[in-house]
């Protein structure tokens, strides 16, 4: 999933500006299950906006929808009444969202209000972790189902580095370091004995493939709508 | 490497005769200052076969390896430029090459590269568009095959190094460092230098290991040796540099030789003289592990003691050859 | 809904309005024991019944100080003792959160604060209120309760 994080109500409150009809619109998908950006968050934020903006003596009127998901047209044209209503769309979808809403939406002034931070998932209650930088090559059969690019803070693709101790990486300290990626890919492949797989070396990455390649793209032509034949 | 011995590095011909070699360290300043490397180098001379320049060490801008490493060669010590792929992409690294080249160095270096976090610009953007391996595997085809890294051929003169690599035998995990060390050979490493080394035992276990994979035959191991200044420093070394491997009874011993001097600056000074003496004990010790071809004596930002250890180590005089190692001096 | 159950009929500024939120194994028959028992406690509080503390939301905190508390209490099972496991524990976490978030609009935090108790402690309860109303008292109005301050809200 999609992991974000709600920014300073400061923050927030200084994109909003000085908006009298602000929407908050909430994502259900990624940003509900990091509870960032779901139904609930959108509730607390509006709360907060309006007990805000009251306290300052000047107050606002924010509303909140939350689709099921805002990276979709078809989710955002449900909206559109509300949307074109409102002086101020704030979003806490990812930043995806935000950017399907100011697409779908052209006049409307599109905020963020999350932070998104990565492709990971919950390790446990309350903590996620990254898991993947969308490198478009994925090499995890190589290396025990353990991503390097994500997890190792360097990108080794032939590691670990020096600084691999006790587990953790050399970046951070203490408890709040990360794992290792190195380690963990060592680990597993020693397990399953199958660790001929990083005796080789891997060669330098194409990174055409990520986001060095410029923006990218998916095309499958045969889920393609078929153009329909333009008469006249 | 298969250059006629003119083009050699003076520290492949080191190891190529056989000679237990000899290299250390110079950390550029934080300035612009070239007399700054020059002094360094004036202290260093005649004391090792090469000398590593590094390159914005521990992630703290310095000035430029390669720049320095001019400096300290027109001063007559023959330079390793360090090399990392933190700070640089395959192309930014392959012109450095080739300008290094050109300007006379004939030694490098790689390295992954501390992470940013632990220097001065925390904030920057990390490249490792590569790492130490494709980095050795890209200078060695630059040499070999007269070819960039994209494969393309080189026309004209190509840089033609010595390649050196690192390797720390005491980072985790430690099974796999003999091994990783076996991929830096495949690679096409020349020489190895390691981490500092203070737990012997736990070396000497690593490099059974070595011998036994063959692996030093592939490559010459330096091992990495170091004077403590301190208790305080072999205490830091212990507890907060991730993959060092400082054992208590080192740090037992430098706080003893402290024991009983009243006096600051004396008590420093027998700190001192304990560490020198540690230092040159290991090195030794090293002589005489299967395997190890030389050492890497690092004492940043205390070059004064590198004449002192390697003489009372009986390293000095180094070797001399007949043809000048590299071009000589332009100045 | 519980917003509705916590509406206040226009107050005046000095009358202090306190929101309890009360678990129903515990504060909430706390609350009926003092009653009956006829220990004292000031007339501020406002009581609404929860399953357990557990069930509190953030949104109901910042729903009743939007429409008008001054305060809040929650009141829940002594830790350890919650009926179901630990409801009382994920309250204190999100009371906790809500403090800052109250701080976050310049609401002191003191306005929304914790308690536990058993639903023997009448006589708990009755020093609960107070001390949560001496607090509050001492704070004064909720700023949001300020002549026209409402306007904004839908
Ligand atoms: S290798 Fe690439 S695609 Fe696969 S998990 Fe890592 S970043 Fe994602
Ligand atoms: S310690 Fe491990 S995870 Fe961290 S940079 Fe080194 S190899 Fe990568």
């Amino acid at each position: 999933m999609i992991v974000a994080e709600q920014k300073a109500l400061d923050e927030i409150r200084q994109l909003v500006g000085d908006a009298k009809q602000v929407l908050v619109v909430g994502c259900g998908t990624c940003v509900t299950v990091c509870f960032a950006g779901g139904a609930k968050e959108a509730g607390v934020l509006g709360s907060l906006l309006r007990m805000a903006a009251q306290m300052d003596g000047q107050p606002a009127a924010v509303t909140e929808v939350t689709v099921q998901r805002q990276c979709e047209w078809e989710y955002l044209d449900a909206i559109r009444g509300p949307v074109e209503k409102a002086d101020v769309v704030l979003s806490i979808g990812c930043g995806i969202g935000v950017q399907a809403l100011a697409e779908r939406y052209p006049d409307a002034v599109v905020v963020p209000g999350l932070n998104t931070k990565f492709m990971g998932m919950p390790a446990e209650h309350g903590e996620w972790v990254e898991r993947c930088a969308a490198c478009g090559n994925c090499l995890l059969g190589l290396t025990g189902g353990i991503c390097p690019i994500a997890r190792c803070s360097k990108q080794l693709l032939n590691g670990p580095c020096g600084g691999s101790s006790q587990g953790k990486c050399e970046v951070g300290c203490g408890d709040s370091a990360p794992d290792c990626a190195w380690q963990l890919i060592y680990q597993k492949l020693a397990a399953q004995d199958r660790l001929h797989l990083i005796m080789e070396i891997t060669p330098a990455k194409d990174w055409r493939s990520s986001r060095d390649g410029g923006p990218r793209k998916v095309v499958r032509a045969d889920l393609k709508l078929p153009q329909p034949d333009i008469k006249e | 490497m298969n250059d006629s011995d003119g083009a050699l590095s003076n520290l492949q011909k080191v190891l190529k005769a056989g000679h237990f070699a000899v290299t250390t360290e110079l950390g550029p300043p934080k300035n612009a200052d070239a007399e700054a490397v020059r002094h360094k180098a004036r202290l260093l001379r005649g004391c090792a076969d090469a000398v590593n320049i590094t390159d914005n060490q521990t992630a703290i801008v310095r000035m430029s390896s390669i720049a320095a490493g001019v400096l300290a060669w027109q001063e007559g010590l023959e330079p390793v430029i360090q090399m990392t792929c933190r700070d640089r992409n395959r192309l930014a690294m392959q012109s450095d090459l080739l300008g290094a080249y050109a300007l006379g160095m004939r030694n490098i270096l790689c390295l992954s590269g501390d992470h940013q976090t632990f220097g001065n610009h925390p904030q920057a953007k990390n490249v490792h568009d590569m790492d130490s391996l494709q980095l050795v595997q890209m200078v060695v085809g630059l040499r070999d095959h007269n070819r960039f890294q994209c494969g393309e051929e080189i026309k004209g003169q190509s840089p033609r190094f010595f390649v050196g690599a690192a390797e720390n035998p005491f980072g985790d995990p430690f099974d796999w460092r003999p091994y990783r060390l076996a991929k830096k050979a495949k690679a096409g490493a020349d020489f190895i230098q390691t981490q500092l080394v203070f737990n012997v035992p736990r070396f000497r276990q690593f490099m059974t290991k070595v011998v036994e994979l063959g692996v030093h035959r592939q490559l010459r191991i330096l091992a990495g040796v170091g004077p403590l200044k301190s208790p305080a420093a072999a205490r830091y070394m212990r507890d907060q540099v991730p993959g060092m491997d400082v054992p208590d009874a080192i740090v037992e011993r430098m706080e003893a030789a402290g024991q009983g001097i009243a006096d600051k600056k004396a008590r420093a000074a027998a700190y001192k003289e304990e560490g020198i003496r540690i230092c040159v004990e290991t090195i030794a010790q090293m002589r005489e592990i299967e395997g190890v071809a030389g050492i890497h004596l690092m004492a940043i930002e205390w070059e004064e003691a590198v004449s002192v250890i390697t003489e009372r180590a009986g390293l000095l005089p180094r070797p001399t050859f007949e043809t000048p190692a590299v071009v000589s001096e332009s100045a | 809904m519980l917003a509705d159950e916590m509406k206040t009929e226009g107050p005046a500024p000095d009358d202090i309005n306190i929101v309890a939120f009360c678990c129903h194994y515990c504060a909430y028959a706390a609350a009926d024991m003092a009653g009956s028992l006829r220990f004292q406690y000031p007339d501020s509080v406002k009581v609404v019944k929860l399953p357990c503390t557990g069930k509190l939301d953030l949104q109901l905190i910042l729903d009743a100080f939007e429409k008008g508390a001054d305060g809040v209490m929650v009141a829940g099972c002594m830790e350890g003792d919650c009926h179901y496991q630990q409801g009382n524990l994920n309250a204190k976490r999100r009371v906790v959160h809500g403090q800052t978030l109250l701080a976050s609009i310049g609401l002191e935090p003191e306005r929304v604060r914790m308690f536990n108790m058993s639903s023997a402690m009448g006589n708990r309860w009755a020093e609960a209120v107070r001390e949560m109303d001496a607090t509050v008292r001492k704070l004064g109005p909720s700023p949001l309760r300020r002549p026209k301050a409402n306007e904004g809200t839908p």
